[in-house]
């Protein structure tokens, strides 16, 4: 059991008439190894549900235990849960600043304690897991592509090696291939590694194809917990708190207003290929 | 003459090492030569890195092209006299909404422009009003920016650009950091001035489904333009989107995956509607 909160509330500006409530009365569980998605509209609670994760924000009340240890004890060591639980922030390539994409990405592992030797195998290995080509590993950051930055924030993060990654919209700006590379490789560290992986989103095209389970914030609430499929069925609720379901569930609801047998629970192109292929082929038979 | 003309343009950027010695130069744009008629809806497609934002900020002449000339309503852009009439002419709105917000109240933010050129006060507040109703933000207009959602400021932005009563609007990416009805609000927002103000559009993405509305579709790779047409004529070919780093609408790449398994649909589906049709004429 990853990450547990129990009954977690957080209120920015308490004792201020400006007050507000960004978390209400939370309680979750993540499992080890899962793919979790969080989704929810601007100002939901999203970023703020998993700053708590690392302990950048503090409950106002309420407990969080990482691995059946309560991270709020007195004798807790937080700089030990940030090196278990890794945070990748929006446009993490802000962060970059070292000279070099090596160093950079060295940073983390160094500030660890760990020497000079081995924070650099750290370093290699997690420039590896992303798959940037070795020749960009001593340029300057700031001369890579959107993309390769991106990835190159990402190895920083993965040299602490955490054995929980949270990204907070980690595709945002970027061009479909870079989108979808930089996914694959995500989804490539649960499946190889059994890595704990948190994905913030806004693109619910990316979320229905990459996770196993998705959590809708809203007003600092958690709506709905469960896979793709039953969450992308409640598209209009969805759409009420300023979400959508992927563009593929309105094609199909479409089509099955025209009368085709379509199954509504395919939420990837692949599988919406497959029943509307098998709903035509039943209409031509009749 | 159209409103944003462009003939062989080239940018390079130079980069420089620590003492200043040329290291290297990147050609960001190449040789693009293009002709945008007034009230045109244009989408900007391209990978990151492709030149998108180094040829869209040539268009208010935040950048000066290295050979070739841009003209913005006629205007050399490379004429210094003519700065201020090209960016009043050709109005910019970004990523991110929270670098573009400047005034503590959402009217007053709309306003900055059109008093920064010197705009009598009672037309300022005309302009405020007509703006903020455009983008249907009127009704926030004594609102904080800060109390509002990204699409909401992503409006505001807009509106302060509409203030100055440009003939043009550029949007680099406006949408990259919104939720989906943020999105939608934008895009909506973007097609009315288009359509009931007719001022032309230059909307930058990487989300195709926002352009299946444009009336022409220009693709940039290696800075240049690699693609032109319309929505459906560009999205028709999905192979050569996909060598481009690119991809199609959803509906369009289930047509697509449709046609792979033997069903006989015709190329650039854009719609979900349009599918429908025609998969009702096979069966």
């Amino acid at each position: 059991m990853a990450i547990i909160f129990d009954h977690v509330n957080h209120v920015y500006g308490g004792d201020t008439p400006l007050a507000v409530k960004a978390l209400d009365d939370i309680c979750l569980q993540i499992q080890d190894g899962q793919f979790v998605g969080i989704i929810g509209h601007t100002g939901s609670g999203k970023s703020t549900l998993v700053q708590h994760m690392n302990g950048l924000l503090k409950a106002t009340s309420g407990h969080i235990y990482f691995n059946g240890e309560d991270i709020y004890d007195r004798d807790y060591s937080l700089k030990k849960l940030r090196s278990k639980v890794g945070l990748v922030f929006q446009y993490p390539e802000h962060q970059l600043f070292e000279v070099d994409v090596f160093s950079d990405v060295c940073f983390g592992p160094q500030n660890l304690g760990y020497d000079k030797k081995e924070a650099e195998l750290k370093a290699f290995e997690a420039l590896r897991k992303v798959g940037l080509p070795s020749e960009l590993y001593y340029q300057s950051p700031f001369e890579l592509s959107g993309g390769q930055k991106r990835r190159a924030a990402i190895a920083g993060v993965l040299a602490m090696e955490p054995e929980v990654l949270i990204l907070d919209e980690p595709t945002a700006g970027l061009d479909p291939r870079g989108r979808a590379e930089i996914l694959d490789q995500i989804k490539g560290l649960q499946t190889d590694t059994g890595m704990t992986i948190l994905l913030v989103s806004h693109s619910m095209e990316d979320v229905a194809e990459y996770v196993d389970r998705i959590v809708v914030m809203n007003k600092g609430r958690i709506l709905y917990d469960d896979c793709p499929k039953e969450i992308f069925a409640r598209y209009r609720e969805l759409e009420e708190i300023g979400l959508a379901a992927p563009q593929v569930t309105y094609i199909l609801h479409e089509l099955q207003n025209r009368g085709f047998q379509v199954d509504m629970n395919a939420t990837t192109i692949e599988e919406a290929a497959e029943t509307v292929a098998d709903a035509v082929r039943m209409r031509k038979k009749r | 003459m159209g409103i944003v003309r462009t003939e062989n343009l080239i940018y390079e950027y130079i980069r420089r090492d620590e003492e200043g010695n040329v290291e290297g130069i990147t050609t960001a744009v190449d040789r693009v030569s293009l002709d945008i008629a007034p009230g045109e809806f244009i989408a900007v497609l391209g990978h990151n890195g492709s030149g998108k934002s180094t040829l869209a900020k040539h268009i208010n002449a935040i950048l000066n092209p290295t050979e070739g000339t841009v003209w913005v309503d006629g205007m050399d852009t490379s004429r210094e006299e003519s700065v201020w009439d090209i960016r009043r002419t050709a109005g910019m709105v970004f990523q991110n909404p929270d670098n573009q917000i400047i005034g503590q109240v959402v009217e007053e933010d709309v306003g900055f422009g059109p008093e920064n050129m010197g705009v009598p006060t009672r037309e300022i507040w005309e302009r405020v009003e007509e703006s903020l109703k455009a983008v249907g933000m009127y009704e926030y207009r004594k609102y904080s920016p800060n109390k509002l959602s990204g699409g909401q400021k992503q409006r505001v932005s807009i509106a302060g650009v509409l203030a100055m009563h440009p003939k043009c609007i550029v949007l680099d990416e406006p949408t990259a950091m919104l939720d989906p009805r943020g999105r939608r609000e934008v895009i909506r927002a973007v097609r009315a001035l288009n359509q009931v103000e007719e001022i032309t559009v230059i909307l930058i993405t990487h989300y195709m489904e926002e352009i299946v509305h444009a009336d022409r579709v220009f693709v940039m790779e290696g800075g240049r333009v690699a693609l032109e047409g319309t929505p459906r004529e560009i999205f028709s070919q999905v192979e050569k989107l996909k060598s481009l780093r690119l991809d199609v609408p959803q509906v369009t790449l289930l047509a697509h995956e449709l046609r792979r398994r033997g069903i006989d649909l015709p190329e650039g589906i854009l719609t979900g509607q349009e599918l429908a049709d025609a998969l009702c004429a096979i069966v």
